[in-house]
C-alpha cells in the first residue's frame, strides 16, 4: 500500500490554478523530494496532503484515508516554511505544550533536543534563537510523537553545511524506520539525497523520477542544468 | 473536548504572558490608574465620580480585555502556530476555552485591583454589595475576552483587529445608558442596546451602586452576560477553521 496516494488532484486557489491533474504514489519507507522553483505549488500540495488546503478535483490519499481525515491528526508531523513556532516561549516549553497536545512522551523531548542540537538552546526564548535554530525547533515539533508520516516545507534553509547533512541523515534514519519523508526544496542538489523526486512546475507535474534517472534522461551531471534541461524540453513539446 | 488539552494551552498561554512582563503589568494596573484618573478629575464633585466611576468598573476591564484577547489570538492566527495546532488531534474549543481560561483569570485579578483600589483610596461608596460588583465587573471582562476571540476570527491582519474596537465596543459604550440613560433614548436606539450586552452589566452594576440588595433583574441581567460571553466563545471556536479554501 502506498502511504501517500495522490491522483489527478487540482486546487485553486481564487483565480489561480495552483496545482492542475497532480498524479503520483508515496511508497512508505522512503524519502522523497518535491523539487521545484518557489510558486510551483509545493507549499499548497503539502498543505493539502496534512488537510489544511481544501481541493476540488481529485483523490488525495495517506495512508488509505483521505486527506484531512481526524484520525491522520496523530499520524503526520508537519513542518511550515516559516517556522510555526510559539516566539514568546522557550524551546523546551514549545516541545512541552505540543507534547502534551499530541501526547508524546516527556523524555522524547529531551532526546529531541539532543537530536537536533538544541540542548544548550532549551532555556532561551524561541524569539531569540538563530535562523536555522527555530527551523530546528519547528522540525523538533513535528517529530514529536513519532508520526509515521514527515511533510517537511524547505527543512534545510538556513541551516549552514554540517548540520544540513545532519538532517539529511536523520531524514534517512526515519526511512529507515519505515516513516515517509516527503521534502521540499528549491535547491536541486538536495535531490541526490531523496529515493524519488517529484519536480513541479506551475502547479504542473514535470517528473517522477530519481536523480540518477534525472542525470541520464537529461545528459547533465549538475542537477540545476538537468532540471533547466528538462523544464525546456516540456516546454518544446 | 478534552480538560488536558484545554489547560495545556492554558498553561501555555499563561507561560508566554508571564515572559512579557510589560503586558502583565499593563492588564493589571491601567483600570485602577484609569479610575484615580477619574477620582481627580471629579474631585469637586464626588457623586459624579461615584455614578460614574462604578460603571467604569465595567467598561474599562470590558475594553481592555477585548483588545488583548483579539491581538492574542490573531497573533496565533498570522504566527502560523495556529494551522501548526489545527492539524494535530486537538478541539478548537479546547483552544478557544485555553485562552479564556487565562485572560478570564487576569480579568478577575485586574478587576479586583481596581475595586480594592476604588474602594479603600478613591472613596468609591458602594451601597450594596461589594463581592456582587467584583462578580459583575469580572463576569463583564469576561464578556470582553469572548468578544475578542471571536472577532479575531474577521481579522486578517492586526490592523483590523484594532478597527473592531470603534465598530464594536464604543457603541456598546454610547448605549449602554451610561451618557443618556437608556429611558430617554429614541425607541430605535432603546431596541439596539438591548441587543448589546454591555447593557446588562452596566444597569445590574447601577442597581449595585444605589441599592442594598439586588432583585431578580439583577440576576437575570447576570445570567445574560454570561450566556452572551458562553456564546461568543463558541462563535469563536466555529470560525477557527481546519482546512482553507
Amino acid at each position: 500500500m502506498s502511504a501517500i496516494s495522490i491522483k489527478e488532484l487540482s486546487v485553486t486557489r481564487g483565480k489561480v490554478h495552483a496545482l492542475q491533474s497532480v498524479t503520483f504514489d508515496v511508497k512508505p519507507g522512503t524519502i522523497t523530494g518535491l523539487i521545484g522553483p518557489s510558486g510551483s505549488g509545493k507549499t499548497t500540495l503539502m498543505r493539502t496532503i496534512i488537510g489544511a488546503q481544501a481541493y476540488q478535483h481529485g483523490d488525495v490519499e495517506i495512508l488509505g484515508k483521505p486527506a484531512g481525515s481526524a484520525q491522520l491528526r496523530k499520524k503526520i508531523g508537519y513542518v511550515t516554511q516559516s517556522p510555526a513556532v510559539y516566539r514568546d516561549l522557550t524551546v523546551h516549553q514549545n516541545l512541552q505544550y505540543f507534547a502534551s497536545i499530541i501526547g508524546a512522551k516527556k523524555n522524547q523531548i529531551t532526546s529531541l533536543l539532543e537530536r537536533l542540537d538544541l540542548t544548550r538552546q532549551r532555556r532561551q526564548l524561541a524569539g531569540d534563537l538563530s535562523g536555522g535554530q527555530l527551523a530546528r525547533t519547528s522540525l523538533a515539533i513535528a517529530l514529536l510523537g513519532d508520526p509515521e508520516i514527515l511533510v517537511l516545507d524547505e527543512p534545510t534553509v538556513g541551516q549552514d553545511p554540517i548540520l544540513r547533512d545532519e538532517l539529511w541523515k536523520l531524514f534517512h534514519e526515519l526511512a529507515q524506520q519505515g516513516k515517509t519523508v516527503l521534502v521540499s526544496s528549491h535547491i536541486m542538489n538536495e535531490a541526490v539525497h531523496c529515493h524519488r523526486l517529484i519536480m513541479l512546475r506551475d502547479g504542473k507535474l514535470v517528473a517522477n523520477t530519481t536523480a540518477v534517472e534525472l542525470q541520464k534522461r537529461t545528459g547533465s551531471r549538475d542537477l540545476d542544468d538537468a532540471f533547466l534541461a528538462l523544464v525546456r524540453r516540456g516546454v518544446a513539446s | 473536548m478534552s480538560i488536558r488539552r484545554t489547560f495545556a494551552t492554558a498553561a501555555r498561554v499563561g507561560k508566554q504572558l508571564s515572559h512579557d512582563h510589560r503586558t502583565m503589568g499593563l492588564i493589571l494596573f491601567v483600570p485602577s490608574l484609569l479610575m484615580t484618573l477619574m477620582y481627580f478629575l471629579f474631585e469637586n464633585n464626588h457623586q459624579t465620580f461615584n455614578a460614574i466611576g462604578g460603571t467604569m468598573l465595567a467598561v474599562f476591564p470590558f475594553v481592555i480585555m477585548f483588545l488583548v484577547a483579539s491581538i492574542a489570538t490573531l497573533r496565533e492566527r498570522t504566527g502560523g502556530t495556529l494551522e501548526r495546532l489545527l492539524a494535530l488531534p486537538i478541539s478548537k474549543l479546547d483552544i478557544i476555552f485555553g485562552y479564556a481560561l487565562v485572560f478570564g483569570l487576569l480579568a478577575v485579578l485586574q478587576v479586583s485591583i481596581a475595586l480594592v483600589v476604588s474602594t479603600m483610596w478613591l472613596d468609591l461608596n458602594v451601597v450594596g454589595s461589594v463581592w456582587n460588583l467584583l462578580l459583575v465587573a469580572s463576569i463583564d471582562s469576561i464578556l470582553g475576552v469572548a468578544l475578542g476571540l471571536c472577532v479575531s476570527a474577521f481579522a486578517r491582519s492586526e490592523f483590523q483587529a484594532v478597527q473592531f474596537m470603534p465598530a464594536l465596543v464604543v457603541p456598546q459604550i454610547l448605549l449602554c445608558g451610561l451618557f443618556v440613560p437608556r429611558d430617554k433614548m429614541a425607541d430605535w436606539l432603546h431596541a439596539i442596546s438591548d441587543f448589546l450586552p454591555l447593557t446588562y452589566a452596566v444597569e445590574a452594576i447601577n442597581r449595585i451602586l444605589k441599592f442594598e440588595t439586588v432583585d431578580d433583574v439583577f440576576w437575570r441581567n447576570v445570567a445574560i452576560i454570561i450566556l452572551a460571553a458562553i456564546g461568543l466563545l463558541i462563535l469563536g471556536a466555529l470560525t477557527l477553521r481546519r482546512r482553507t479554501k
